[in-house]
């Protein structure tokens, strides 16, 4: 296929041009990506944290047991709720002295009262949610009182928040600029090449003919930055996570995939907008 | 073959290139374009090869009209056309037979095709033996006639050349006109735009000679008559 033919020649006419070409997207997406890392790591330590969101129900003195084992059962029902545990006093006052261990001689039997600890499923542990469920525990009876943490969790909301909206922000800056940069690569490349498209027009080809080789170069390059940038996004995290002693996140395959596949568009598209802003000059 | 009626050209800051021309070019016939610099010799040729568009006026080549002509029919008129620059516009990283080659390839013409008439149109030029050279390794008067085998692959109704003898010496430039002359003689018009008066007094062609945009001289005693036979 003269197409494919003439995307080779011209790799193999300027190997220069074409690595720089290959490595500014590659360094470009490894920008992007080694962002989306860390946006990723933070939303994953984040939600490790979250897991610990609980809503912890104090038990009135002399509420029989049956009743509280029959509360906690329609407690579980609840929709924002993943997991409830009934604590007795013998755990209550096990748990405080396994957790503040200097102040264990301080804790006696019965000194600690019953609760029922409510744990939230994902996506309801923001503090609207948690509101509404300590509410309706508020409500039962038997509930002395209801803890939450409620200034806690509405910091960690925040900075659930912040990091989401700042991510998605400079993710897209990332992005545009990474763009800018391969365009203007790509770009160069067209106009480098700019005399055999006017031989090639003058000789009767269509302007699909002359774009198409053009095309196929951008669409591999962008395969192979992709795969670059991918590498060396795996290779940084290794490095930082071993620098910190952290166990790092990495892409799933989807993720890997989609970001292979964004620069065979970033090239493809660069390619397309830089030679058709060519052929509609000349 | 070729119409140009009341066809002026400007370029934005260059002014016109080419005042209210009219003439016309039948088929099978020898023209020569000649005049100083800047006359508007080559932006005769680009008019013909649709490479520009006239600012006013009407330009006709081979029935297509640069009033209704669309983009994408431009490819078509090139390929019923051959154009052959001075500087020969040869891709310097293929050999004289793929460059040749490549003109077949864009109108999507079978391989085995190919090979039959680039071997032709290399006999013809002369450059049987020259086919796995490279531009490099051509002199000046064997990449011309590279270039004018590309030109003449796709058996054009019209060559037309700007130039094409202007960077060769004495010697070339005979061979390459005599080849033009040859190829003429086979049916083929030829609009050539050239310096070269030598050229000019020596065959007897017809000649149209430009000066500011305007053509001053046209020596075809029989214009009006190619003009009535067009327009029939």
């Amino acid at each position: 296929m003269p197409a494919i033919r003439d995307a080779l020649f011209a790799t193999r006419r300027a190997p220069l041009l074409s690595v720089l070409s290959i490595t500014t997207i590659a360094f470009s997406l490894f920008a992007v990506g080694l962002f989306g890392l860390v946006v990723l790591n933070i939303r994953a330590a984040l939600e490790k944290v979250e897991e610990r969101v609980e809503i912890r129900a104090f038990i009135a003195e002399k509420t029989p047991v049956e009743q509280i084992a029959l509360a906690s059962g329609e407690v579980a029902k609840y929709p924002e709720v993943q997991r409830v545990d009934l604590v007795t006093q013998e755990q209550a006052l096990e748990r405080a002295r396994r957790e503040l261990g200097e102040f264990k001689d301080v804790f006696e039997a019965e000194f600690l009262p019953p609760s029922i600890d409510v744990h939230l499923k994902p996506g309801y542990r923001d503090p609207e949610s948690v509101h509404r469920v300590a509410d309706r525990l508020k409500a039962l009876t038997f509930v002395d009182d209801v803890r939450f943490g409620d200034e806690w969790i509405t910091q960690l909301y925040r900075l659930r928040n912040i990091a989401g909206i700042a991510g998605i922000a400079l993710g897209l800056a990332f992005a545009a600029v990474a763009v800018i940069i391969i365009g203007a690569t790509i770009r160069m490349a067209v106009l480098a090449r700019s005399r055999e498209i006017s031989i090639m027009q003058l000789v009767g080809a269509t302007d699909g003919y002359v774009r198409r080789p053009f095309l196929i170069e951008g669409f591999v390059k962008g395969v192979l930055g992709g795969g670059l940038a991918l590498c060396l996004t795996w290779i940084a995290i290794r490095i930082i996570g071993g620098y910190l002693s952290f166990q790092t996140v990495f892409f799933d395959q989807t993720v890997a995939v989609v970001g292979i596949a964004c620069g065979a568009l970033i090239g493809l598209l660069g390619s397309a907008f830089s030679v058709g802003r060519h052929l509609r000059r000349v | 073959m070729i119409r140009f009626t009341r066809v002026t050209k400007e370029y934005p800051r260059l002014g016109a290139a080419l005042s209210n021309a009219s003439f016309s070019v039948a088929k099978g016939e020898f023209v020569f374009l000649t005049g100083p610099s800047g006359a508007g010799k080559s932006t005769i040729l680009k008019l013909v090869y649709m490479e520009e568009r006239p600012t006013s006026g009407e330009v006709r080549v081979g029935g297509l009209s640069s009033v209704t002509i669309r983009r994408r029919e431009i490819p078509q008129l090139r390929r019923r056309l051959g154009i052959v620059f001075q500087d020969f516009r040869l891709l310097e990283d293929r050999t004289a037979e793929a460059n040749v080659a490549f003109a077949l390839e864009v109108t999507g013409t079978p391989r085995n095709a190919i090979a039959n008439k680039v071997s032709r149109v290399l006999t013809q030029v002369g450059l049987a033996s020259k086919a796995n050279s490279f531009p490099r390794e051509l002199s000046g008067g064997e990449q011309q006639r590279v270039a004018i085998a590309r030109a003449l692959v796709n058996d054009p109704l019209l060559l037309v050349a700007d130039e094409p003898t202007g960077n060769l010496d004495d010697r070339a430039t005979r061979g390459v006109f005599q080849l033009l002359r040859e190829i003429n003689a086979s049916g083929t018009a030829i609009v050539m735009a050239t310096h070269n008066l030598d050229l000019i007094r020596r065959s007897d062609y017809r000649t149209i000679e430009l000066n500011r945009g305007q053509i001053v001289f046209d020596s075809s005693e029989a214009a009006q008559a190619a003009l009535e036979r067009f327009a029939e």
